[in-house]
């Protein structure tokens, strides 16, 4: 990097300034490049439908990526994400056969805040390693939830029509989806960019011993954080219940890796302090792109993880050369 | 001074908290001897060297998620190179899949020395394309294993003049306890040892002092590799196939580590205490289901152990700062 600083490049050096100033260019210029590629290899594949579905796929990965983004503000991680949305997702299906779906929905999102608080209790309160707590109340939620399926193994599952349209329905050619994530979206920056929450978790994240010392509470907010986090993910399992229409034990689970990525992506520091939501979006986006490139490949399976994993590793690599030049 | 004692007080109490959980054992199924404790001991070989590939990372300061993908990976290869070979050619085959399990980890390490994205984020990547790999190698569980290998952790080691002795230490455990030492004690004497934990510790101070800390994380990955191979073999010669899905050795390996005493910042614990603390766990889950208990509702108790010690441990450490 200092030598590019040393030869009289500037053009190129513009740019370079540019991108770092604007971290969210160069992501969108990747996605765009994705969907090209897409276009070469499938001609006439990118139309609006294929539009609708990749936006449909990309919002419960978008959502369980803000919950990371968020926490991963305050240098931790949320691991329990997939098993919560599980839960919920399999508790609301159960209970909706013999409740009315809104007593099923609530119902199901009791879970969600136990494990939140139980989450926030053990990072904020006695310090346990973000990760360590998150895996070990995902693990205990997974059996629980085994459990909880040997009781309602005779009364069967159905799905409320109005999670379906939610999740799969389309008006105007737009997904109904979107209805339940721009508010949630525009929710997390306004509270990310704009309320005092937002900035303590920023402030958290960068230096905890500072924040503690201006008067932070840090139990109280690493609390709220991972409570807030972990119904953002019963409402992602509801959503993609929607969309899935099977509920199964582990309905979620293979979102939990890629949703750390998409967050990494898009630029959030996993030390903390550092990132955004809008980059998450985008993350999540790609990702999803990225999965329906290597789907239409059409090359096994083990080819497929191989090329996810090397091509997560060299844009988030080439990503964080771009923003360290500043 | 007062940290040695914490430190090997924690292991002791790890001891004796194995020593009590054998005699629950003992009390629930008195005719528990020395053949279940044979097979306590190969169910945990794999858990146990996924164990220690994780504590050589978590003490240099890192973390690898990618140890569960590893072990499917060197296991699928192994059982797949034995898959109707003679016996002599897995002479060939265990050098072979060792030295894999070394570069692949030195490679983990040299992504994160050379691309600077955080150790979790590498390790994630890396997990993806060794899991890949692992289904291009075998597509479903099969293969097989040289006779002689599995007798190498089947039934006890014989010790003349002591059969009582003997038959409770089973081939496994011996063969886990070399593995273990003959990598683990000259490391830890050596200035290599030293350095790993150094950067562990804090690495900023390491490289001002002169370690090379580029070179050491990618020995110490490269090393927890090693121990991943041995794992992925050891779980070939328990089931005599390799699986391309790696079990829940990720999850198991950071609780052990954790609970064995190995700060997940790096640069403080040893091996023995995570070993030990794989082997505690694996005996509850053994006491809950002589219990009759649903497996289920282990995987809860299981859970909630987990994290109580871990809040339990934080606790005690905020104690002590105070």
């Amino acid at each position: 990097m200092s030598i590019s600083a040393i030869q009289p490049v500037p053009f190129g050096r513009r740019i370079k300034r540019f991108m770092a100033d604007r971290p969210l260019i160069p992501l969108i210029i990747l996605l765009v490049i994705l969907v090209v590629i897409l276009q070469i290899l499938r001609p006439g594949i990118v139309n609006e439908r294929w539009l609708a579905n990749t936006i449909k796929f990309a919002i419960p990965l978008a959502i369980l990526a803000g919950c990371q983004t968020m926490t991963m503000l305050t240098g931790g991680i949320d691991l329990s994400v997939g098993t919560v949305a599980t839960m919920s997702a399999f508790i609301m299906a159960t209970q909706v056969v013999n409740h009315d779906p809104a007593a099923a929905i609530l119902i199901a999102l009791v879970p969600a805040v136990l494990i939140g608080l139980v989450n926030g209790i053990g990072v904020g309160v006695f310090r346990v390693h973000p990760l360590i707590m998150t895996l070990g109340t995902s693990l205990i939620g997974t059996g629980c939830l085994q459990v909880y399926q040997r009781t309602v193994i005779a009364s069967g599952a159905k799905i409320p029509p109005f999670l379906a349209w939610l999740g799969t329905g389309l008006t105007y050619g737009v997904p109904n989806a979107l209805l339940l994530f721009v508010p949630i979206a525009v929710l997390i920056v306004f509270t990310l960019r704009r309320t005092g929450f937002g900035r303590l978790l920023y402030a958290v994240g960068d230096n905890e011993g500072a924040a503690r010392l201006s008067g932070v509470r840090y139990w109280q907010v690493i609390t709220a954080l991972y409570v807030i986090s972990s119904v953002l993910a019963g409402i992602t399992g509801l959503l993609y219940i929607g969309l899935i229409k099977a509920p199964s034990l582990s309905l979620a689970e293979p979102l939990v890796l890629p949703s750390v990525a998409a967050a990494v992506i898009g630029g959030t520091s996993i030390f903390g302090g550092r990132g955004g939501y809008t980059g998450t979006i985008i993350g999540a986006l790609i990702l999803t792109v990225l999965t329906t490139l290597l789907t239409i490949l059409q090359m096994p399976e083990g080819a497929r993880r191989i090329l996810f994993g090397l091509i997560v590793l060299f844009v988030t690599a080439a990503y964080l050369r771009i923003i360290e030049d500043r | 001074m007062s940290r040695l004692i914490r430190r090997q007080g924690w292991v002791a109490g790890l001891l004796v908290l194995f020593v009590v959980l054998l005699v629950i054992t003992k009390l629930i199924q008195p005719g528990y001897g020395s053949g279940d404790f044979g097979s306590l001991v190969r169910a945990v070989l794999p858990y146990a060297f996924a164990v220690a590939a994780q504590t050589i990372v978590v003490i240099a300061g890192g973390i690898d998620l990618s140890v569960g993908a590893m072990m499917a990976l060197t296991s699928v290869t192994a059982a797949s190179m034995m898959d109707g070979a003679s016996e002599e050619y897995a002479l060939f085959v265990v050098p072979f899949v060792l030295a894999m399990g070394l570069v692949l980890g030195a490679v983990n390490g040299m992504l994160i020395v050379v691309t600077r994205v955080p150790d979790i984020v590498v390790t994630l990547a890396t997990l993806f394309v060794l899991q890949g790999a692992a289904l291009l190698v075998l597509g479903a569980p099969g293969g097989a294993v040289a006779e002689w290998l599995r007798a190498t952790i089947v039934g006890t080691f014989p010790i003349p003049g002591l059969p009582g002795i003997s038959a409770w230490i089973p081939k496994a455990l011996v063969l886990l306890v070399v593995c273990l030492c003959i990598i683990w004690i000259p490391l830890k004497r050596s200035k290599l040892g030293l350095s790993i934990y150094a950067i562990g510790s804090s690495e900023l101070a390491a490289f001002r002092s002169g370690v090379p800390v580029a070179r050491t994380k990618i020995i110490a990955y490269a090393l927890s590799g090693l121990f991943g191979a041995m794992g992925g073999l050891a779980l070939t010669m328990s089931t005599g196939i390799g699986a391309p899905i790696p079990g829940p050795y990720l999850l198991a390996s950071v609780a052990a580590v954790v609970l064995g005493g190995v700060a997940l910042g790096g640069g403080k614990g040893g091996l023995l205490g995570p070993i030990v603390a794989v082997f505690v766990l694996r005996l509850v889950r053994t006491d809950l289901t002589l219990l009759a208990i649903d497996p289920n509702v282990t995987a809860i108790i299981e859970g909630a152990i987990m994290v109580a010690v871990v809040m339990f441990g934080a606790f005690i450490t905020m104690r002590g700062r105070q």
